[in-house]
């Protein structure tokens, strides 16, 4: 097997006396899709914050690329969109664009042509010079997903991409992800739409801070006899509630 | 640096959009200036009334011909106090068995002062009145000492006043003018800058910004180039407005006022930057105001240090607006030059250094390196 883009070794962390994330540990190999699933509070975005060295672990590493992290110079390789759309309202969406283009590094040369690729992709190129004060939801949720196409980087995380967005543009943004994933990419993301979770390569199923499952979505669905994601989803929620109980 | 500058470009971008905060920032400070120097120079004296009873008229007619003191008489002491509980008196002087008994309204600390001093300096002036009779009267049973006594009488001595600072209209405002200067920019600046470091954390851009390989110091330095150039903008706005309208005379040079205010801006906003990582809303931030900012007005020499407890005089030490009031009290009114207000400005740099790498040790907070 080739090495491993990201990895997480028996990651241990908590934030007082809470236990977020009890011995995490999975490998993903580079060209995946990724899906973090599991119910809000579960340690989605910890799982995330880690990764990207914004938070410390108690126990246990996380390796990008195969170096540490924290690793201020590796989050050059990473594009990042946040739950929260954290856009600057005032200005418009290519300054937005050109903004992050400057912090991530991206050859101002190269940045204009990028910026045109990435928002015909997410649809915004009528709308780029109007600020964003004016956009509706979807369209911050868009722009959100095209600053982290920024930069070309080889491994992108993607906290909840889709929310807000109408199916047609859906189908679209995950038609754009699976070619990036055919480029080579790897892609994390989680997710809160079971749907979705079919279109991944891989299913990591988090609950109460455990990694529960780590398969194909077919494997899944065969190792729980359930014809969806959503009800191995529902059943794995359900038998752990059970462990918890015998406990 | 090409990320500083980013960062530097961007905010600037934001507040030039933000309409009213940019008025706040500079239209604010000379709509206070300006209510200020009306209050001070048209509030600077205050008319007070008299009622006397049983107080002989000459003594009555002395008071009564003192600047901004009004005598009337009343006949008994009850009209008297009536008159005082209306208000239409502010002391009543009563006269008996030989003695001055003074009651005051006391609602004004000023006019009571201002009471007691009328009725002192009156009776001296009507002592030496009759002295001055009795001599005349004495001096005519005498020939050869009137004569003496006229040819001394003639010179009463005039004093002539000249003023290193300002001129006889010279009133508190334009002692305190300097002080509220660094006041307005220290307030301003802290409460916007902080705000906006705020938001950026509240709606998740500061998450974003960190997870690119920005560093920590140089989120710092884009907010310090940008609120740098903002204060210099709203410092000359300020200086000019009060030198050239409100007439207020700098001994010194403007310039280095600008600096001085410039500096103390810088420091303001790392004061604020700082700050906001403990706010966990806006009106938390607002919070601080009370705590930071107002303690500050009360030091910064707009009553004057050397009369307060030493233990408050030492408090004043860690609170950068002494040291910006001390400069530009000597710039404004002494006329000193740079060399004299390098101390102060030393201060606000080292308050400077320090805030500053508090704000970038503070950031690890949101990332980890």
């Amino acid at each position: 097997m080739t090495k491993p883009i990201i990895s997480m070794k028996n990651i241990v962390k908590k934030f007082g006396d809470q236990t977020v994330l009890n011995h995490v540990d999975f490998d993903i190999a580079q060209g995946k899709i990724i899906g973090l699933i599991g119910p809000s509070g579960a340690g989605k975005s910890t799982i995330i914050k880690i990764i990207l060295g914004m938070e410390k672990t108690q126990e246990g590493t996380a390796t990008v690329f195969g170096q540490v992290m924290p690793n201020r110079k590796l989050l050059n390789r990473i594009g990042y969109m946040a739950q929260t759309d954290a856009l600057y309202d005032a200005l418009s969406a290519r300054e937005n664009l050109m903004f992050y283009a400057d912090m991530k590094g991206v050859d101002p040369k190269d940045a204009k042509e990028q910026i045109e690729h990435i928002t015909k992709v997410v649809d915004l190129v009528d709308d780029l010079d109007k600020r964003v004060s004016g956009y509706s939801g979807g369209m911050k949720r868009r722009l959100s997903l095209a600053i982290a196409l920024l930069g070309d980087g080889e491994v992108l995380i993607l906290d909840e991409p889709t929310v807000g967005i109408d199916p047609a543009l859906r189908r679209k943004i995950w038609d754009e992800l699976h070619s990036l994933r055919d480029d080579g990419k790897t892609i994390l993301v989680t997710t809160h739409v079971m749907e979705e979770a079919e279109l991944v390569d891989d299913v990591a199923l988090i609950l109460g801070g455990k990694l529960i499952a780590y398969d194909t979505p077919a494997n899944l669905k065969a190792k729980y006899n359930e014809d969806t994601v959503e009800n191995v989803f529902l059943k794995a929620e359900d038998q752990n509630e059970k462990n918890m109980g015998n406990r | 640096m090409r990320r500083t500058w980013a960062i530097a470009k961007r905010v600037l971008k934001e507040l030039f959009r933000d309409k009213r905060t940019l008025a706040l920032m500079f239209l604010a400070p000379i709509l206070v200036l300006t209510l200020m120097k009306v209050v001070f120079t048209t509030n600077s004296t205050t008319d007070v009334n008299i009622a006397t009873v049983n107080v002989q008229s000459s003594l009555v007619k002395q008071m009564d011909k003192m600047k901004n003191i009004k005598v009337t008489k009343y006949s008994t002491e009850q009209k008297a106090n009536k008159a005082l509980k209306d208000q239409k008196a502010d002391g009543i002087v009563h006269r008996k068995n030989g003695n001055y008994y003074v009651k005051n309204a006391n609602t004004d600390a000023s006019k009571t002062a201002a009471t007691k001093v009328a009725l002192q300096s009156s009776m001296v002036a009507t002592n030496i009145k009759n002295l001055k009779a009795q001599l005349t009267k004495m001096a005519a049973a005498n020939p050869q000492a009137a004569a003496s006594m006229q040819s001394n009488s003639q010179k009463a001595p005039k004093i002539h006043n000249s003023y290193v600072y300002g001129n006889k209209d010279t009133s508190f405002f334009d002692k305190i003018l300097p002080i509220l200067m660094g006041f307005f920019v220290f307030f301003f600046v802290f409460l916007i800058s902080g705000m906006a470091l705020l938001k950026e954390r509240t709606t998740g851009t500061l998450d974003r910004l960190l997870a690119t390989p920005v560093r920590r110091s140089e989120i710092v330095f884009g907010y310090m180039i940008s609120y740098g150039l903002l204060a210099i903008v709203q410092t000359l706005i300020i200086v000019l407005y009060t030198v050239y309208v409100l007439k207020v005379e700098v001994l010194g040079s403007m310039w280095n006022m600008v600096l001085v205010n410039v500096v103390l801006a810088i420091v303001a906003l790392a004061f604020g930057i700082l700050m906001s990582t403990f706010a966990k809303s806006e009106f938390q931030m607002m919070q601080f105001i009370p705590i930071i900012v107002i303690p500050q007005v009360f030091f910064s020499g707009i009553i004057p240090l050397d009369q307060m407890a030493h233990w408050v005089q030492d408090l004043a030490y860690i609170l950068p607006l002494k040291y910006s009031g001390e400069a530009t009290s000597a710039i404004v009114l002494n006329g000193e030059g740079l060399g004299q207000i390098l101390a102060p400005i030393g201060a606000l740099l080292i308050f400077l250094v320090i805030l500053t790498m508090l704000n970038v040790y503070g950031l690890r907070r949101y990332r980890k390196v």
